[in-house]
């Protein structure tokens, strides 16, 4: 297993990564402005779809939460957006609701360094408190997952409910600038999109180690009998608590993207659906493959926008469909559909395929 | 005995399952180096005592000193498993979605911490252990198999070599050759000779041919409590053992070989 | 004094809805282990159930038998839910026992098409359901304290509910056949029980006390294809916070959280009490990581 073989299939394998790697950024050459803002945003997606494959593909932990870390990050560019936006002035929504003064925590965030670190760190700092206070317990499974789904419910309703603060359910919007470059122009959107791609190229190769390292064999030691990885001498709950940390970390980070692409940010693109989307994300491209799980994001986000634009109702009907096609037919998603295929000219038994498979 | 030879001590050990007492004063003392049986009927709390051993089970009172010094009953299992107690549950338990190669390199003795995994790099030293081990429970041809598709027995050895490559200084197995055919139940017998040369191991066994084939210490358990400590000869001999347990020598055998 | 009886009175109708709903979910989770997110839904067709035995009624009996529907409303809204529930576990729910997750991922693409089903049906605005008029009113406990019928209903329904659960669960022989085969299938399954027909009674069960909390739920304000959504997490943590497997348990686990939430709710303000119910569950399950009533078992995973 050590040796690595320069079978033909491995570098058939690498120049796809590396045509697709050029074709994604060369994407500005022959997309139209709008599709490549489309193509941005799923590219955010995949990162968070990446951080979501860490905790549930390979540490079998389901968080539906997710899209509350992704929302915090979201939320932090977009104070920063705001306050950009608004000069000298307090931010319109707050002197609809009678605030006078910007509150103190809105300060900071005039930065934007601050805000980019914060929309890391605050979706880090929840899942910190909330995995030491469940993973310790041995708060997992089922439990884990509901306790997640309310995390979101309530996030929410404080978003909804902090109109003055927050910007209740309409969310952040009106942004003009980034860094002193006006966001909607063509030029500002390609360098937004250059950046989400080297990001997203940057957190592949991340997972990628972690995956790999001894830490991602303990992690799906963990997956496979937590109980048993505890006998051995590991301590699940720290690394549970470090793959929820990631996990949201990265959804934080999808978030900030997303806003700067997208322009708005509102607390029912936190809610409960989107959060669970998400994970349909990982399902139908794969969980347990890096690789699939952000191919996922892009593509089924990519059928959503073309699909549901014109049929908004039959798109809920196909989606509800689809989670219960791929759950009950497809447990490995669109990847373990292709491991299926029998490629030609292999010479390994059929257990060694199945094994580098998971280890891919 | 003094207490530099003796390796661990159960004082006074009493386990209670809502109201039901599992495990009533049980005294245990193992040397350094002691392979030691631990029998009794069904029901006798033997894979209880383990439990409180390795930390799975936490007593309503006594103590469990190891080396002496280290209180077990008060830390987590994992703190106890690094501080060298290992433990064998009676079903097979390994990681089946990694490979054996796998289940052995995250088994090894190592920093446990998140950084030290994060970094860590396998040697070549680290190999040559693997490799060993491998050979030494009889797998090194399916180092690359996921432990899933190992068959009843070689997962047991594949535990067994992962709780080696473990080091610990206390082995705690419970029924290694249950469901075990004659011939896997002969090399397992083998296996745990060559692993008792180097530590102390507690074996809890119900195939009593199995531990007569060991010149060793065997305590008698039942209903909760101490009943007789001795060779298996004197053991045998005890009128109350020979009551509780040999009387009933025959249906013990027959469950034995009916699950093997 | 007053203030302190009605916040108590809608604390306790609140925790009364809560159990009609936990008490479906007991079962299908508690009992069976499988994570039905189209619960919610299954409550959604009780509500649109009692919607259409309503509007029956007053289309085609005569109006002086109207304030009768509602009685009827109850059976049908059970036997309905009981249907869907029982087609439900026939074509999905009986290939996903032993997989928590993924029944939680399956159902929640279930009630997804329910929901637009639903919409498509009857159309996205909330629709009224006129309670019978015997139900309209209060009781008079004192000055300022005024106990609605409604609420009172829902109470003793939920009560009734409860007591009929109880004695079919515990008392009966088909109960008897539900726990063996909950607790130990294979050696059920040898004894002779037929554990496809349990797993579906059960689940079917469990949905028909979805329908009848539907029902009730028309009582309290109108319904619409979302209806279940709003209760479906709450009454997860009601189970989550009772424990699993035992009915007790989720008795006071509605109480619980009923009764803090009305409370937190006067007191601050209802996103702020949302969030301070949730902190104390989740301290409380530092205390009790299992939940209110929690079964031991030796097993190691």
């Amino acid at each position: 297993m050590r040796e690595r073989s320069w079978t033909a299939q491995r570098i058939y394998m690498l120049i796809g990564y590396a045509a697709a790697a050029a074709a994604l950024f060369c994407a500005p050459l022959y997309l139209s402005d709008f599709r490549l803002n489309l193509l941005a945003k799923f590219l955010a997606f995949a990162i968070v779809a990446l951080g979501l494959d860490l905790i549930w593909g390979y540490t079998g932990i389901l968080s539906l939460g997710h899209g509350v870390f992704f929302g915090l990050g979201a939320y932090a560019m977009a104070m920063y957006l705001k306050l950009e936006a608004s000069g000298d002035k307090l931010p319109d929504f707050m002197g609809w609701s009678g605030l006078a003064n910007l509150p103190w925590f809105w300060k900071p965030f005039e930065s934007f360094w601050f805000a980019a670190a914060a929309g890391i760190a605050i979706p880090a700092l929840l899942a910190l408190v909330l995995g030491f206070f469940t993973f310790r317990n041995r708060i997992k499974g089922v439990y884990f997952t509901i306790l997640t789904q309310a995390l979101v419910i309530i996030t929410t309703t404080l978003f909804i409910g902090q109109q003055a603060l927050t910007g209740g359910t309409n969310g952040l919007t009106g942004f003009t600038t980034v860094l002193g470059y006006p966001i909607g122009s063509p030029d500002t959107k390609r360098m937004l999109f250059w950046v989400t791609g080297a990001v997203l190229l940057a957190v592949y190769l991340m997972c990628r180690y972690i995956v790999g390292s001894r830490l991602g064999k303990v992690l799906r030691a963990i997956r496979d009998g937590e109980n048993r990885a505890r006998f051995i001498g590991y301590n699940p709950a720290s690394y549970q608590i470090f793959v929820f940390v990631v996990s949201a970390a990265l959804a934080g980070i999808g978030g900030m993207l997303f806003v700067l692409h997208v322009g708005i940010i509102s607390p029912s693109m936190m809610a409960i659906v989107p959060s669970i989307e998400m994970v349909l994300w990982v399902a139908i491209g794969g969980r347990g493959t890096l690789i699939g799980a952000a191919a996922g994001a892009v593509l089924l986000n990519y059928a959503k926008s073309s699909f549901s634009e014109s049929y908004p109702d039959a798109w809920l009907f196909f989606l509800g469909g689809l989670f219960v096609v791929v759950v009950v037919f497809l447990p490995k998603g669109a990847v373990g559909l292709l491991g299926k295929i029998k490629w030609p000219k292999r010479r390994r038994t059929g257990h060694e395929q199945q094994v580098r498979h998971s280890a891919v | 005995m003094s207490s530099k030879s003796v390796i661990l001590q159960c004082k006074e050990v009493s386990v209670e399952f809502d109201g039901f007492k599992a495990v009533t004063g049980m005294n245990l003392e193992l040397a350094r180096g002691e392979l030691r049986f631990l029998i009794g009927p069904n029901g006798a709390g033997k894979t209880t005592v383990l439990d409180v051993i390795c930390g799975k089970v936490k007593p309503v009172s006594g103590k469990v000193l190891f080396q002496g010094k280290t209180e077990l009953t008060r830390r987590k299992e994992h703190q106890i498993a690094e501080l060298g107690v290992g433990r064998k549950f009676q079903a097979p338990s390994i990681f089946p979605s990694l490979t054996v190669m796998e289940n052995l390199e995250i088994s090894m003795r190592q920093q446990r911490g998140l950084l030290a995994a994060l970094r860590a790099r396998m040697t070549r030293e680290d190999e040559q252990r693997l490799k060993d081990q491998l050979q030494m429970i009889g797998l090194e041809r399916k180092g690359a198999w996921r432990a899933g598709g190992l068959s009843h027995g070689e997962k047991q050895w594949l535990e067994i070599g992962m709780l080696l490559l473990q080091e610990p200084q206390v082995l705690l197995l419970d029924e290694p050759v249950a469901g075990m055919t004659d011939k896997e139940t002969h090399k397992t017998g083998e296996l745990l000779r060559q692993i008792a040369a180097k530590r102390s191991v507690v074996v809890v066994e119900h195939d009593m041919e199995f531990v007569r084939n060991f010149a060793s210490k065997v305590t008698v358990m039942h209903e909760g409590r101490l009943l007789r400590e001795g060779t298996m000869e004197e053991v045998q001999r005890d009128a109350r053992v020979a009551e509780v347990y040999l009387g009933k020598r025959r249906v013990e055998l027959d469950v034995s070989r009916s699950t093997a | 004094m007053e203030i302190t009886i009605i916040q108590l009175f809608n604390g306790l109708s609140v925790s009364s809805i809560l159990l009609l709903i936990a008490l479906g979910l007991a079962i299908t989770f508690g009992l069976m282990n499988v994570i039905n997110m189209a619960h919610g839904e299954l409550i959604m067709i009780g509500a649109y159930s009692t919607y259409l035995t309503q509007t029956i009624f007053s289309s085609y009996l005569p109006s002086s038998m109207f304030n009768a529907y509602f009685i009827l409303a109850i059976p049908i809204s059970f036997m309905i839910a009981f249907a869907f529930g029982l087609l439900l576990e026939g074509t999905l729910i009986r290939f996903l026992y032993g997989r928590p997750l993924d029944s939680l991922l399956a159902t929640w693409g279930i009630a997804l098409m329910l929901q637009q089903l639903a919409r498509t049906i009857f159309g996205a605005p909330n629709v009224a359901v006129k309670s019978p008029a015997w139900l309209d009113g209060g009781l008079k406990l004192m000055d300022g304290v005024v106990l609605p019928y409604k609420r009172l209903f829902i109470i003793g329904l939920v009560a009734l509910t409860l007591i009929i659960m109880f004695f079919y669960i515990y008392r009966s022989n088909a109960g008897r056949r539900m726990r063996a085969v909950m607790q130990n299938r294979d050696m059920a399954a040898c004894l002779g029980i037929s554990t496809r027909r349990v797993d579906a009674m059960t689940f079917a069960i469990g949905s028909g006390i979805a329908g009848i909390a539907g029902c009730a739920l028309t009582l309290i304000g109108p319904i619409g294809p979302a209806l279940g959504t709003y209760y479906i997490v709450d009454a997860f943590m009601v189970v989550v916070l009772g424990g699993v497997g035992k009915l007790i348990g989720t008795i006071f686990g509605a109480l619980g959280i009923g009764l803090t939430n009305t409370m937190f709710e006067y007191w601050t303000t209802a996103s702020l009490g949302k969030v301070l119910v949730f902190l104390c569950i989740v301290a409380f399950l530092q205390w009790r990581p299992k939940g209110l009533v929690a079964m031991k078992t030796r097993a190691l995973d």
